[in-house]
């Protein structure tokens, strides 16, 4: 492999094998996954997409009996390895969830949480995060006169883009996304989706995704699993164009799965 | 692989959109053989008929994209199911061009009109007979997504176009002998060139077929 092809990868994933307890939950996963890329991972229920998102800054360690092997290099290191700063690797790993779930805190405070808890303390550098990413989720004119009232109070959609603003705000590599719009209305859905093609400038993205047209829109690759393997991999225009293994196809045209 | 059949109403919707091509194309096929007779036999009426019948296969053309659109904007299709509503489209519009091709050689009959021949067709008819089998072929391959059909029908294209070169010049040839009958002699050096054109959409047909079936472009006419 060529170092130009490494230079390109934010991720690389060798041979990752999870367990929960007995259950082999990922098996052999070998992924890639390029800067500045936004990849979609698609597949029907219990296929392992949410826990190999999970993996990727390390959340999956939150779950009881959890075991892994293999390798899973960020940046150079091996997340699974080597002495790591979870902190660290969480504020370069953001992640955003199927609902928007603000702190029940202002909207101002909900943006510059992790910028605090890593020692920002003057307020106009908060000001400054606070403003700009808010300005990158394209919230800042819905919120600006009203900073300081609560989160809670935003629309689902709002909320939504507030979470992605609060983890913009520590200025993060990775952008994890796990089924950012489900619980959003269309127009909502469209805003987000908008906003990942304006972020992916910035940013590397990893969406899971229930919506194929979703991933289709959005996603530069696009990986599909099914019962804990990675059955493909490959650009989103092949995947939903003439996908290499029928079992891929049989899920996108939605005839299993 | 057996699916469950969680998109039963969408694949009959496909299978109608088929029909519905295959309809279109029989007429079309139709249409070419009566123009054909219309041309041999100096029947102006039956020329008539196919210039005027080629608005039903214009509108059946208009309705298989109304359902591949609304099937598009509807079911959201992606890989093979979004092949088939594309090569639906290409092939409906192939095929209208067939239908096109049997009103020019009508035309062709009626501009001709009842001059006696000056000499009798024979040649025409069955280089006509070779386009015809490539048409059947190729939408037969297209309804039955058959490569080696696709493949067999494109063949036939290289036959047709030396039928082709040697017919015209032929024909080019008897001008000097036949000065009266030169309008007749270029009218029939079109109909050879709307022959020619009949296995070129066959061969394209064929074409979307190789796509249709495998997801890769190949050209079938080299």
């Amino acid at each position: 492999m060529s170092n130009i092809t490494l230079t390109r990868q934010v991720f690389d994933i060798n041979n990752l094998n999870l367990w929960y307890g007995d259950h082999h939950a990922l098996k052999d996963i070998n992924f890639p996954i390029n800067k500045k890329e936004v990849t979609a991972i698609i597949g029907p229920s219990g296929c392992g997409k949410s826990t190999f998102i999970k993996t990727l800054n390390l959340m999956i360690n939150m779950v009881p009996n959890v075991k892994m092997t293999g390798e899973i290099n960020f940046n150079g290191q091996n997340i699974l390895s080597d002495k790591l700063d979870l902190v660290e690797l969480r504020k370069n790993v953001g992640m955003v969830f199927q609902k928007g779930n603000p702190f029940p805190q202002s909207i101002y405070d909900n943006v510059a949480y992790g910028p605090r808890i890593h020692g920002m303390k003057r307020k106009v550098h908060l000001d400054e995060v606070v403003t700009k990413s808010l300005m990158d989720v394209a919230l800042w004119d819905e919120v600006k006169d009203r900073l300081h009232t609560p989160a809670l109070g935003l629309s689902g959609g709002q909320q939504q883009r507030l979470c992605i603003a609060r983890a913009l705000a520590t200025k993060p590599d990775v952008l994890l996304m796990d089924e950012p719009t489900s619980a959003l209305d269309p127009i909502s859905t469209l805003k987000i989706e908008e906003l990942i093609l304006e972020l992916k400038e910035k940013y590397t993205i990893v969406i899971v995704t229930h919506n194929m047209q979703q991933a289709s829109r959005v996603s530069d690759k696009t990986a599909f699993f099914l019962m804990g393997e990675l059955i493909e991999l490959d650009s989103t225009s092949t995947i939903f164009s003439n996908p290499a293994d029928e079992r891929t196809e049989g899920y996108i045209t939605g005839r299993f799965g | 692989m057996t699916y469950m059949s969680t998109r039963s109403n969408f694949d009959n919707n496909l299978k109608e959109l088929k029909d519905l091509l295959l309809k279109m194309a029989s007429k079309a096929e139709t249409a070419i053989k009566e123009s054909m007779l219309a041309l041999v036999n100096q029947d102006l009426e039956k020329a008539q008929q196919v210039i005027d019948g080629d608005n039903e296969i214009d509108d059946l053309e208009y309705e298989i994209n109304d359902m591949a659109l609304l099937l598009i904007a509807r079911e959201s299709p992606v890989a093979t199911d979004l092949r088939k509503i594309s090569a639906a489209l290409k092939v409906s519009s192939e095929v209208e061009r067939f239908a096109d091709i049997a009103v020019n050689i009508a035309k062709s009959a009626l501009h001709i009109g009842k001059e006696k021949h000056f000499k009798e067709i024979i040649d025409i008819p069955k280089m006509m007979e070779m386009a015809l089998e490539m048409v059947s072929e190729s939408i037969s391959a297209y309804y039955a997504e058959d490569i080696t059909l696709a493949k067999k029908c494109a063949e036939k294209d290289d036959e047709v176009d030396k039928m082709f070169g040697s017919l015209v010049q032929e024909l080019m040839s008897y001008i000097p002998q036949n000065p009266n009958a030169t309008n007749q002699i270029i009218q029939l050096a079109f109909v050879c060139r709307f022959i020619e054109r009949i296995a070129d959409h066959s061969t394209n047909i064929a074409e979307d077929v190789v796509y249709l079936v495998t997801g890769n472009r190949v050209n079938l006419n080299d």
